[in-house]
């Protein structure tokens, strides 16, 4: 029951683990990625991506700024302009 | 043959740019391990994003209506040359090589009949082809305000170009840069990168039926022009890490050539003292013997 997540910017691989869920702030609306979503591509607005590392764990919060989202069989990779410290 | 102070002052003239080449040398070679991490490091991000594209291009048919940066503006009468320099010398023949690979492709061009015109980035390929070209400069982008040239200044330049490109100031844009190998081995290259490129027979088709949020056409609008900055982002990067490769070669050279030619110095020295404090001794002991 693991989500692979990739968070990626121009500079480097922010991001490569497994996790449970993703909240995901797309262009029309929020999404949650869990293990098994249907493949989708969304563009990203200016926002705050949650990880929850495991069900009902805490959320680590990352404020990223535009991009893109993708779900594939592989996992959810989302490409971000970048990130903020 | 040269006297001995004028050999000694050459022999500690070498030795001083023999310092300042060994100097340089050092922070390239601590630079080229920070440059080249960081090359490494945007390949992840330039390599998914080509991917999306060529998905989604394979997806879309090109019409009327789909964007200009894929469609092309129909034309291909004038083609922009973005060559891409360092601002800093005693870099080997790193400039000059980049240099040379755009000037051949503007002749090739040329010689087919089309209009070329130059966007140089970077202080030190400015003068050769403002020499040659001198009325097709379109524009200098300045980065010598900055250490390294970066993602804002990457940005900054596909903005740019991405308003020429909809004015209709060219058709086609190549970007000249140099490709890091090794240290050793930098390579400059020229690719196409408006309109995109995108080889669609890559596109590993999944056969899953794939959501847009919001739909193709959007998302590629988006996409295109990001793709642009990561390109031309990856090339500064690249640049970057090969100026850093070529100038740690060629110092490393330039030290050696002048450790050499120290030596050889050292010796012409030695013998012309050894010589004068002959002919001393001779002169002294012939005037002792005529007494």
């Amino acid at each position: 029951m693991a989500l692979h997540f990739e968070l990626v910017t121009p500079e480097k691989l922010v991001r490569s683990e497994d996790v449970y869920m993703v909240q995901v702030p797309g262009s029309e609306g929020e999404f949650g990625v869990l293990e098994g979503h249907a493949p989708m591509m969304s563009t990203i607005r200016n926002g705050a991506v949650s990880i929850f590392a495991s069900e009902g764990a805490e959320a680590e919060v990352i404020e990223i700024e535009g991009g893109f989202a993708e779900v594939s069989e592989k996992g959810l990779t989302i490409l971000a302009e970048r990130i903020a410290a | 043959m040269a006297s001995l102070k004028e050999l000694k002052g050459r022999i500690g003239s070498v030795k001083s740019t023999q310092k300042i080449t060994k100097a340089k040398q050092m922070v390239a070679a601590a630079k080229l391990r920070k440059a080249q991490a960081a090359a490494e490091a945007a390949r992840p991000y330039a390599e998914r994003l080509e991917g999306v594209m060529a998905s989604l291009a394979s997806k879309i048919s090109i019409s009327d209506s789909s964007p200009k940066l894929l469609a092309g503006t129909g034309k291909d009468d004038t083609h922009l040359l973005i060559v891409c320099n360092s601002d800093r010398g005693l870099a080997g023949a790193f400039n000059s090589n980049i240099v040379k690979a755009a000037r051949i492709k503007a002749q090739e061009l040329q010689d087919e009949g089309k209009k070329v015109l130059f966007y140089l980035v970077g202080r030190k390929g400015r003068p050769v082809i403002k020499r040659e070209y001198p009325s097709q400069i379109v524009k200098h982008f300045d980065t010598t305000g900055v250490k390294t040239a970066g993602f804002d200044e990457a940005k900054a330049i596909a903005d740019e170009l991405m308003e020429m490109f909809e004015d209709g100031q060219f058709d086609i844009a190549h970007l000249f840069y140099s490709e890091f190998k090794s240290a050793l081995v930098q390579e400059p290259v020229g690719r196409q990168i408006m309109p995109v490129a995108i080889d669609t027979k890559e596109a590993a088709d999944t056969g899953a039926a794939v959501e847009y949020e919001p739909d193709e056409e959007e998302i590629l609008a988006e996409l295109l022009p990001r793709n642009v900055t990561t390109q031309i982002f990856g090339a500064l990067l690249e640049n970057n890490a090969s100026e850093q490769g070529a100038s740690m070669t060629a110092m490393d050279n330039a030290t050696r050539n002048a450790g050499d030619l120290i030596d050889r110095l050292t010796i012409e020295y030695n013998r012309s003292r050894q010589a004068a404090i002959t002919t001393e001794l001779v002169e002294i002991i012939s005037g002792a013997e005529a007494l």
